[in-house]
């Protein structure tokens, strides 16, 4: 990051842009996704005009809603187990804050630069699971502890769909390396025909599809919201916070949404660049620096096309039944999945 | 420091970060909030219908074998990273290799399957 700046910043300095980037990276996709989606979007659908009074067209309904919730009671049940039950939702924050680390937004805009960061990802975004069931155990609700156990299940058997299908991706890039992946595919050509680079969507579709579905299913999103199945389970393992622990919850679902789209959006879509033969760039290093503000843009409009596509399947699919979850999951995925590995590692070794 | 091990501690700073925003957030809020607890708002929230014994009661896991699984699946896609990020380096006989490796997993899975354990039951 110094070198964006041009001068040399000290490294408490470092950090500290780091840590304020990171906030933007989890507060800005959160906070876009509930407005324009969740409550504009969903109330067009539907054919109502969703939040009006706050704001323009309810645009500061967001605050209006933080300023709500800090005025209830912070509750726990009687018999709960108090110091984890309020554990809990920090447990799920910290993972969505470790997850964004990975993800770089230019050539030289990056928090962390791992050679592993993909894997680092993957394991670090299992955390939350840990941090649901605690929340589903330690309420002492049968409805929490039912909500808990179903989470886990379904994110344990999702989990190995997405890392199968990104699996791909490292395959084709030969690199566990989010800027390689990225500049891999914008310095590919499809058959020869290099304007485009090579976003691995067109070679890797069966994988994007895969990786689509499974992250549906990771941020229990509709269809796959049988943990907080609300006609069955109240609001399974959330039932029993109130107040800013339940937004804690809240705000770490929808940056956890917009983290995953942005990661599918580097593995698939090409992430911050455009394909280099536009500009006559051959690799990271002559990458001019303004990418670095233009990459965070392109990121962004790639982010919400896809959590676009995430909130539009939630509106309109009615919830799978809890075994046809599991079977989906270990019958039709995670075969799909090493097929499409075996035979991208086919091609990539024979041609 | 090398470059490494700083990338491990901005890792860190991020975890900081984020338990000190949800200290901040539920900091600002005590400030604020009301505090008022009574013995019916205590009780664990079940439908309006008062809870029938404690709320950790003994319920079927059906999770068992799924977790399993999980754990033998989730270690072999360990083993294919590396070979994944290296595959030209280990041509066709890293290939082969690899495939057997998958298909000896996927008759775990397919022995699974027909024992009828993906079955939810």
């Amino acid at each position: 990051m110094s070198a964006v700046l041009a001068v040399e910043v000290p490294y408490w300095g470092q950090s500290l842009l780091r840590v304020l980037g990171g906030l933007v990276a989890v507060l800005l996709p959160a906070g876009t996704i509930v407005y324009l989606f969740l409550f504009k979007m969903m109330s067009f659908m539907q054919s109502r005009l969703g939040p009006m009074e706050a704001g323009p067209y309810g645009s500061l309904q967001l605050v209006a809603e933080v300023g709500k919730w800090m005025q209830k009671e912070d509750l726990a049940p009687e018999n709960a187990d108090r110091t984890i039950f309020k554990m809990a939702p920090l447990v799920v924050l910290v993972s969505t804050f470790l997850l964004v680390a990975v993800i770089p937004f230019g050539p030289d805009a990056y928090f962390t630069n791992f050679a592993v960061g993909v894997f680092f990802g993957l394991a670090v975004s299992s955390i939350s699971v840990l941090g649901i069931l605690i929340a589903g155990w330690a309420s002492a609700n049968k409805y929490s502890l039912l909500g808990g156990l179903r989470a886990a299940g379904q994110l344990i058997a999702y989990e190995l769909p997405l890392v199968l299908a990104t699996l791909g991706v490292v395959i084709q890039a030969e690199s566990m390396n989010f800027q390689e992946i990225v500049v891999a595919q914008n310095t590919g050509a499809i058959f020869g025909f290099e304007w485009l680079g090579n976003p691995f969507i067109f070679t890797q579709f069966i994988g994007f599809l895969i990786f689509m579905i499974a992250v549906q299913a990771e941020l229990t999103q509709a269809p796959f919201d049988m943990p907080i199945a609300e006609s069955e389970l109240v609001s399974g393992y959330m039932t029993e916070y109130s107040g800013f622990r339940f937004l804690i919850f809240f705000i770490a679902e929808f940056a956890t949404a917009g983290i995953f789209a942005l990661i599918a959006s580097l593995l698939f879509l090409g992430g911050w660049g455009v394909p280099f033969v536009w500009f006559d760039w051959n690799s990271l290093d002559d990458v001019s620096w303004w990418m670095n503000l233009v990459g965070p843009l392109i990121m962004l409009t790639k982010m919400l096309l896809l959590t676009f596509i995430i909130m539009w399947v939630r509106f309109s699919y009615p919830r799978f039944r809890e075994d046809q979850l599991q079977t989906f999951a270990w019958k039709v995925l995670i075969p799909l999945s090493l097929a499409n590995i075996g035979i991208t590692a086919i091609l990539k070794v024979a041609v | 420091m090398s470059e490494f091990l700083r990338d491990y501690l901005t890792v860190i700073w991020f975890g900081a970060a984020a338990l000190a925003i949800g200290a901040i957030l539920l900091g600002a809020a005590a400030l604020v909030r009301p505090s008022h607890p009574n013995f019916e708002k205590s009780i664990a929230y079940e439908s309006g219908v008062d809870p029938v014994g404690i709320g950790w009661s003994q319920s079927q896991i059906r999770y068992y074998v799924f977790a399993l699984l999980f754990v033998i699946f989730d270690v072999e896609a360990v083993f294919l990273f590396p070979w994944a990020a290296n595959i030209e380096r280990y041509g066709a006989f890293g290939l082969i290799v690899m495939v057997v490796f998958i298909v000896l997993l996927l008759d775990g899975l397919v022995y699974a399957w027909k024992r009828g354990l993906l079955r939810w039951v």
